[in-house]
């Protein structure tokens, strides 16, 4: 396979998955919005910086209000990540690479930039903002399922997977960090209305605060939450299950090439982070800490990748 | 303009449905046209969805537009079939026989058959060249040959497209649409297959590698990347071909041959399938601004590690002053005159010629000599007083630069529109591949129809749109 191809089809799948990811923070910044009547810029702030776009944002924008933000997120073509730029830049990946993708795929793709172009052509009104962003990952999931249903499980398929898990990682612990003082044990507030709401919002914005009432079965806790979000391997967004799945599909790669790259041993080392660990030790560490290493080894981690298997040069 | 009862009309002939619609018509007036409305916007919505679309050069949105398909098939007999490509044939290897006495010896125009002036002020004619064979001595691997009728059996060359010529992903694809939407038309008209194309380009292009390939040879695609307009044909032939697909940063050399940069290392090429033209193919050589070619790959060629399909050089055979010699250089070469007619040519670089241009302006079709895709040309009848005007100055400062043509009479195919079945003017592009193991011609090829009425310009760039060409089994 050429690099260039390996190369468009992880940032295919990079794009698609903060697509999806933009999607999710802005309908739990969204909700509570809606559930609150004042001081609403903080929930605002929160979600640019979670989606690393302070800068760029303040750039264009004075005030973190809902309007200036879901129309940043969603519909700017001057901040890189907003969800048409992405997905505009899905698109031509899946262009580049048009010839290791099944027509499944790539109409989906397609399709999907048609769509979402069409949505987002004029600023989203609230009363239209929820069947919007359920649109959005609507076609994200089309294009998951194509990928699964359609597409040989070799290197075309291991560099999808690394695409979506790097970005995956990336974001759920950005969304982590940026929530992080909320979970921190702090007697006055435990079990207080602020923290209810805060946990909510948290878990939504990974789409994860049904699956955290039956699968941890206790009432919201930050350890617990932090437990679910960090280390649950059961949880499709965690960091662990992240890890995990970097793991295994790098895994495949040097299988099927017959060859171990740096990018191994780094993915290894990332995962071992997390592997056995229990959360109150992590929290004694400094979730704060050991979420910005994270970054910045998930970071390193997806660079090592481009160069091992030549995505550039 | 003319009434179209003026125009040769494939489908209706003079008073009758002729023979190759008879079926196809029979089948048709059948049909509850409200449902064929309905079975055009799914075969748009299809083409869009599928992204089979191109980009508009000049236009600053770029924003990707669909060829027109048109439903009703354009018809033809598997005798005109016969003589189209005999003399497709014969043309194609008089142009390869052409280049390669051009870059060599030179003796048609030692033999004065054709005038020096014409290959020495030529851009299209590389001095890099000269002297060299290419593998297998094949110059025009694919050949794109434009062809109008007028009339019964009258059949023209309007063009010899012998660099990279497009078009042929269109002929595949509606043919596909066409089964998907009529299944029950194949059952009873027997018609010839296209599919084959991508398997026979394949295989022609591997017999022309070169003789340092060891085993089986590597073919990739070279494009200049997703903007290109014809990006969605690039893909789609290295797609069908099983081929990669590459562009010029994903290219090196290494140990003097051109290799890709894949996830495993580089690995050789053999044979180069470019969509890109000569001037972009080797900053080194040509364009040194080019980021589009591979720097050296012209040393890597003429050391012979490498083909370049189509090779470097052809668009000399191809220009349309080069054109109206074709009839002597087939005859020249193969010693046969021409089985296809040329359309009457007036090189304006001739002074008896241009004043005959210059006077009958409004009757003629003026073309540059370099011209392609429909730009750049007059159409005289259509033409207002100032643009005649206009274009009448441009010619009398490049005479040399342009040909005129008589307005032909281009015959008829019925498009679909909601008003029923109307005569649209058509031409078509079969397309032949070149081997040493021969020529191959895919039966039928593009054919372009001009969707507004009375319009005789079919390119897709001026609102052009396609159809399914069907040449009858026997």
């Amino acid at each position: 396979m050429l690099g260039k191809t390996a190369g468009g089809l992880y940032w295919m799948f990079r794009g698609l998955e903060r697509a999806e990811n933009n999607a999710r923070l802005i309908e739990a910044g969204f909700r509570i919005a809606l559930t609150r009547s004042t001081n609403t810029e903080t929930e605002w702030k929160s979600v640019i910086v979670t989606s690393a776009a302070q800068r760029g944002f303040t750039a264009k924008h004075s005030e973190f209000n809902s309007t200036n933000v879901i129309d940043y997120l969603l519909r700017d073509t001057d901040n890189p990540s907003s969800v048409l730029s992405v997905v505009k830049q899905a698109r031509d990946n899946a262009r580049l690479v048009r010839t290791a993708l099944t027509t499944e795929v790539w109409s989906a793709v397609n399709e999907t930039w048609m769509l979402i172009t069409e949505l987002l052509k004029n600023p989203v009104p609230d009363t239209d903002l929820p069947e919007v962003l359920s649109i959005i990952r609507q076609q994200s999931a089309l294009v998951r399922g194509a990928l699964h249903g359609t597409m040989l499980r070799n290197d075309i398929y291991d560099f999808c997977r690394l695409g979506t898990f790097i970005e995956r990682m990336d974001s759920t612990a950005r969304i982590i960090d940026v929530k992080y003082y909320t979970l921190l044990p702090s007697p006055s507030l435990v079990g207080s209305r602020m923290d209810n709401v805060q946990w909510e919002t948290l878990l939504r914005s990974v789409s994860a605060h049904r699956s955290y009432r039956w699968a941890v079965e206790e009432d919201y806790t930050a350890t617990n939450i932090a437990n679910f979000l960090v280390l649950d391997r059961r949880m499709p967004r965690s960091l662990a299950f992240c890890a995990g799945q970097i793991v295994e599909n790098l895994d495949y790669l040097a299988e099927e090439y017959n060859d171990r790259r740096p990018s191994h041993d780094m993915a290894d080392r990332l995962a071992a982070r997390l592997k056995g660990r229990d959360i109150h030790s992590i929290i004694e560490e400094g979730l704060h800490d050991v979420l910005g290493t994270i970054i910045s080894d998930v970071g390193a981690l997806g660079a090592q990748i481009e160069k091992d298997y030549r995505f550039n040069y | 303009m003319t009434s179209q009862s003026q125009h040769f009309s494939e489908m209706m002939g003079q008073d009758s449905v002729r023979t190759p619609y008879v079926d196809y018509n029979a089948w048709f007036s059948r049909q509850d046209t409200a449902r064929l409305s309905r079975k055009a916007q799914e075969a748009e919505a299809f083409f869009r969805r599928t992204g089979i679309t191109f980009n508009v050069y000049g236009q600053a949105d770029a924003e990707e537009r669909l060829i027109p398909f048109d439903l009703v098939p354009r018809i033809l007999t598997s005798a005109e079939w016969t003589k189209l490509s005999r003399g497709i044939d014969q043309r194609v290897r008089a142009v390869n026989a052409f280049l390669h006495d051009i870059y060599n010896r030179q003796e048609i125009l030692r033999a004065g058959v054709v005038p020096i002036e014409l290959i020495q002020n030529n851009d299209a004619f590389l001095p890099q060249m000269i002297g060299f064979t290419p593998p297998g001595d094949v110059y025009t691997h694919i050949v794109g040959t434009d062809i109008v009728c007028t009339g019964e059996g009258e059949f023209f060359v309007l063009e010899d497209n012998a660099r990279t010529p497009s078009g042929v992903s269109y002929m595949l694809e509606n043919r596909e649409t066409m089964l998907q939407m009529f299944p029950e038309l194949f059952s009873k008209i027997k018609v010839q297959p296209v599919s084959d194309y991508p398997k026979n380009l394949r295989r022609s292009l591997a017999a022309c590698a070169p003789s340092s390939c060891e085993g089986r040879p590597t073919v990739a695609v070279l494009t200049p990347g997703i903007h290109n307009s014809a990006y969605y044909e690039h893909s789609f032939l290295a797609d069908q071909m099983g081929v990669e697909l590459v562009e010029g940063h994903d290219l090196r050399i290494v140990d003097g041959r051109i290799a890709m940069r894949t996830t495993q290392g580089h690995k050789v090429i053999d044979v180069i399938y470019r969509r890109i033209d000569d001037d972009f193919l080797d900053p080194l050589t040509f364009n040194p601004d080019s980021m589009l070619g591979v720097p050296g790959i012209m040393d890597v060629y003429r050391a012979g590690n490498i083909t370049i399909a189509n090779a470097p050089g052809t668009g000399v055979a191809d220009d349309k002053a080069i054109y109206s010699y074709m009839p002597d250089i087939v005859e020249f070469y193969t010693g046969e005159r021409a089985i296809l007619k040329n359309v009457q040519t007036f090189r304006c670089s001739e002074a008896d010629s241009l004043k005959y241009v210059l006077d009958n302006l409004a009757d003629l079709v003026v073309k540059e000599v370099h011209g392609s895709g429909g730009y750049g040309m007059l159409v005289g009848p259509a033409a207002s007083k100032q643009e005649l005007a206009d274009f009448a100055a441009k010619l009398k400062a490049r005479p040399s630069n342009y040909i005129a043509q008589p307005t032909l009479s281009l015959s008829t195919v019925p498009i679909f529109t909601d008003a029923g079945l109307a005569p649209r003017h058509v031409d078509l592009r079969p397309f032949a591949l070149v081997s040493p193991e021969g020529v191959n011609i895919t039966p039928g090829g593009l054919t372009r129809v001009a969707l507004k009425e009375g319009s005789l310009v079919v390119n897709s760039s001026q609102g052009g749109g396609t159809k399914d060409t069907w040449v009858l089994e026997d």
